[in-house]
C-alpha cells in the first residue's frame, strides 16, 4: 500500500481536483466483516477499481493439521467461519468419515441436522442484523442479535461454548443433548417464528434499505459460477443448486426423508412467495437485495428442517454412539468432501500416508471465493455502495484467511 | 466423476481422442475418480473439460498443492515414492452435478535447482475464479503458474521469506523485530 500511495502522492497533495485518488477502507473499517482492506481507485463518488487485501488473520491452520491428528484438528475449523462453528465441525468430520467410510448412527445424523440447521440460523442472523449496520440502520442488528443470544444458550448447554464448539467430531459427537433440551429448543423456535416478520419489515420493505440494494452489485449467473461462488450469492443470482439435495451421497445422505425446497428464485418465483414480502420493482436478480432475501428465506427453511429433525431424533430408540478415538488410524489414500455451510460450500480435503496424522489438509473456503468476485461487482458504483456489496457477500475474514 | 452422471471410462477415452497424451494416470475406481494430466497438456486439457466436452466443467472449486517429501531420514529410505509436489484440482459440472480431480505431478524444485520454484500453466484462462486460488498456492506452496496476470502473495506479507506448506520449511528466527521461533 505505502509503495502505491508513494506512487500517487502527486494525486492526494491535489485532491481538490477530481483526478483519480486512492482510498483505503480498513483493515479497520467496523463495516468490513473483520480485518479485510480494500484499496478503492476513485474518480470524484464513482470506484472505478477495488481490490481487496486479505491474509490479516492467516494463521496456516493447514500447516497446523499436518501436525496434529484428525479428530484434534476440529477445534481449528472452528475458528474459521467461527459464526457457523458446527457447519465446519461437520465438514471436517464428514471429510476424515469418508476416507474412513464410515458411517454414523442414525440418531447422530438427525442430531448433527438438527444442531447445523439451528447454527445456519444464527449465522444467517448475523448476516442480517451486520447488513443492516453496513448500511447504516442500527435496529435491525440488535434484534438480531437478540435472538442470536437465545440460540447460542442453546448451544452452551449442549457443549459449554457459545462460539467455538467442537462439538460434532469424527465417528459422531462429544456428547448427546442435556433432559429438557429439544423442549427449550421447540419454545425458541415457537417464540422465533413470528420475530422474522419484524425482520423484513426492517429490512426487506424498508424503502431506504431497499434504495441501497436493489439493482447494485449485480453479479451474473456466468460470471458466479466462473468465479466459483457458491451458497446465497449463487443463489442470489438464481443458480438451482444446494449441496444439500445436490452434493455427494455422504451429505445427502443426512437429509433422507427431509422435505425442503432450495431457496432460489425460479421462473419469476421464490418458493412459497406468497407468505413473504413481494420483490421490490427494482430489484435485479443477482443484486445485492436478492442475495439478502435468500438469506432471510432460508432462515425459515432452517426452521422447517430443525423441527423435522426434533421428531425424527426423538422417534430414534437406538444409541447416539461414541465418536472415534483421538488417533483413529487414516487409510492411505485422499478424500475431498464440499458441504453446504451458511457461507457457501466449505470444502475439505485430506490426504493420508496412513498414520493417524494426515500427510496434508486442504480448506477450500467459500467466502474467500465469494469475495474475489467483488471487485467485479464494486468496478463503476459509487464509494458509499462498496459496503452494501461487501456486505451481501456475507464474508468471514477468519474463513479466508484461514 | 460421481452421482449418475458417471460414464467413467468413455468419458476418458473421449478426453485422450481429443488431446493426445493427456491422461497418464487413472484411478476411477477410487472414492474421488481421479486422472494424472501430463504437465505440458494441462491447460488445453482444462479448456476442453470446460468448452468442449458433453459435462461442462464449469467450475473450479479448489487447487491444493501436496509436497511429497520426507523429511526424516529413516522414514525417507523407506516410502516408495520420490520426492515431488503433486497439484491437485477439483472441478465441478453445475449442469450435471458432477466432480473430477485432476493431478498434476512436477518436481519440487525447477531443474532440482532448490529455490528455482517448479512451473505449471495458469488455468485462470479457463476459470476466473483460479486467479486467487493460484495466487494462494503460490503463496503457501511455491509454484510458479505461468500465465497467470497477477503472481503475488495473498496470505502472507509480500515480504515473506518462504513457503510454509513446503514440508522443508522453517519458521523464520524474526520478521520486522518480531521473534517467530
Amino acid at each position: 500500500m505505502s509503495q502505491i500511495l508513494d506512487e500517487d502522492q502527486r494525486i492526494i497533495e491535489f485532491d481538490v481536483r477530481t483526478d483519480e485518488m486512492l482510498v483505503n477502507m480498513g483493515p479497520q473499517h467496523p463495516s468490513t466483516h473483520g480485518v479485510l482492506r480494500l484499496v478503492l481507485r476513485t474518480d470524484g463518488e464513482i470506484v472505478s477499481e477495488m481490490e481487496p487485501h486479505i491474509g490479516y488473520l492467516h494463521r496456516c491452520a493447514e500447516k497446523i493439521g499436518e501436525n496434529l491428528t484428525a479428530r484434534q484438528w476440529i477445534p481449528y475449523t472452528d475458528r474459521m467461519d467461527y459464526l457457523a462453528a458446527m457447519n465446519m465441525n461437520l465438514g471436517w468430520a464428514l471429510t476424515v468419515e469418508k476416507l474412513l467410510r464410515y458411517q454414523v448412527s442414525e440418531k447422530a445424523r438427525h442430531l448433527r441436522v438438527l444442531i447445523t440447521e439451528l447454527n445456519r440460523i444464527a449465522s444467517h442472523l448475523v448476516g442480517m442484523g451486520a447488513y443492516g449496520l453496513d448500511l447504516g440502520t442500527f435496529s435491525p442488528f440488535l434484534y438480531a442479535f437478540r435472538e442470536r443470544e437465545k440460540l447460542l444458550d442453546l448451544f452452551e448447554e449442549v457443549c459449554g461454548a457459545r462460539l467455538t464448539y467442537s462439538y460434532i467430531t469424527v465417528g459422531g459427537m462429544t456428547a448427546d443433548l442435556p433432559p429438557g433440551w429439544l423442549q427449550r429448543c421447540e419454545a425458541f423456535l415457537d417464540q422465533f417464528e413470528p420475530v422474522i416478520r419484524e425482520y423484513h419489515t426492517l429490512l426487506t420493505t424498508n424503502a431506504i434499505f431497499v434504495k441501497r440494494t436493489a439493482n447494485i452489485g449485480v453479479l451474473s449467473p456466468e460470471m458466479a459460477i466462473d468465479y466459483g461462488c457458491t451458497g446465497p450469492v449463487l443463489r442470489g443470482s438464481g443458480v438451482d443448486i444446494d449441496l444439500r439435495r445436490d452434493g455427494e451421497s455422504i451429505y445427502t445422505a443426512m437429509y433422507d426423508g427431509y422435505a425442503f425446497e432450495v431457496a432460489v428464485m425460479k421462473n419469476g418465483h421464490y418458493p412459497r412467495d406468497h407468505e413473504y414480502p413481494a420483490v421490490p420493482r427494482d430489484a435485479v436478480l443477482g443484486d445485492c437485495w436478492h442475495r439478502f432475501f435468500v438469506r432471510m428465506l432460508e432462515v425459515v427453511q432452517s426452521m422447517d428442517l430443525v423441527r423435522q429433525s426434533i421428531d425424527r431424533y426423538s422417534q430414534c430408540k437406538g444409541p447416539l454412539g461414541e465418536p472415534l478415538k483421538l488417533a483413529e488410524k487414516l487409510p492411505a489414500g485422499d478424500a475431498y468432501l464440499e458441504t453446504e455451510c451458511p457461507k457457501g460450500q466449505m470444502g475439505f480435503y485430506v490426504v493420508s500416508d496412513g498414520t493417524p496424522i494426515p500427510w496434508r489438509v486442504r480448506a477450500r473456503s467459500s467466502a474467500f471465493s465469494n469475495l474475489a468476485v467483488s471487485p467485479e461487482l464494486c468496478r463503476g458504483c459509487l464509494i458509499a455502495d462498496v459496503p452494501a456489496v461487501i456486505g451481501s457477500l456475507d464474508v468471514v475474514m477468519g474463513e479466508i484467511d484461514r | 466423476m460421481k452421482g449418475n452422471t458417471m460414464r467413467g471410462t468413455d468419458f476418458v477415452t473421449e478426453l485422450e481422442a481429443a488431446i493426445e497424451g493427456a491422461v497418464i494416470g487413472r484411478n476411477l475406481e477410487t472414492l474421488d475418480p481421479w486422472l494424472e494430466i501430463s504437465p505440458d497438456k494441462l491447460l488445453e486439457t482444462c479448456r476442453w473439460l470446460k468448452e468442449s466436452c458433453e459435462i461442462r466443467f464449469d467450475g473450479l472449486q479448489c487447487i491444493t498443492a501436496i509436497d511429497w517429501l520426507e523429511t526424516d531420514p529413516k522414514k525417507a529410505a523407506k516410502v516408495e515414492w520420490e520426492p515431488h509436489t503433486e497439484i491437485v484440482y477439483h472441478l465441478w459440472s453445475t449442469k450435471a452435478r458432477a466432480s473430477l480431480v485432476l493431478k498434476v505431478k512436477l518436481p519440487r524444485w525447477k531443474d532440482n535447482q532448490p529455490g528455482q520454484l517448479p512451473e505449471v500453466s495458469s488455468v485462470e484462462s479457463v476459470w476466473r475464479g483460479a486467479d486467487w486460488h493460484e495466487r494462494e498456492v503460490f503463496d503457501l506452496s511455491g509454484i510458479q503458474f505461468l500465465g497467470h496476470p497477477d503472481l503475488r502473495r495473498i496470505l502472507c506479507p509480500e515480504d515473506w521469506d518462504g513457503y510454509p506448506l513446503r514440508k522443508d520449511y522453517e519458521m523464520p528466527l524474526e520478521y520486522h523485530g518480531m521473534r517467530g521461533r
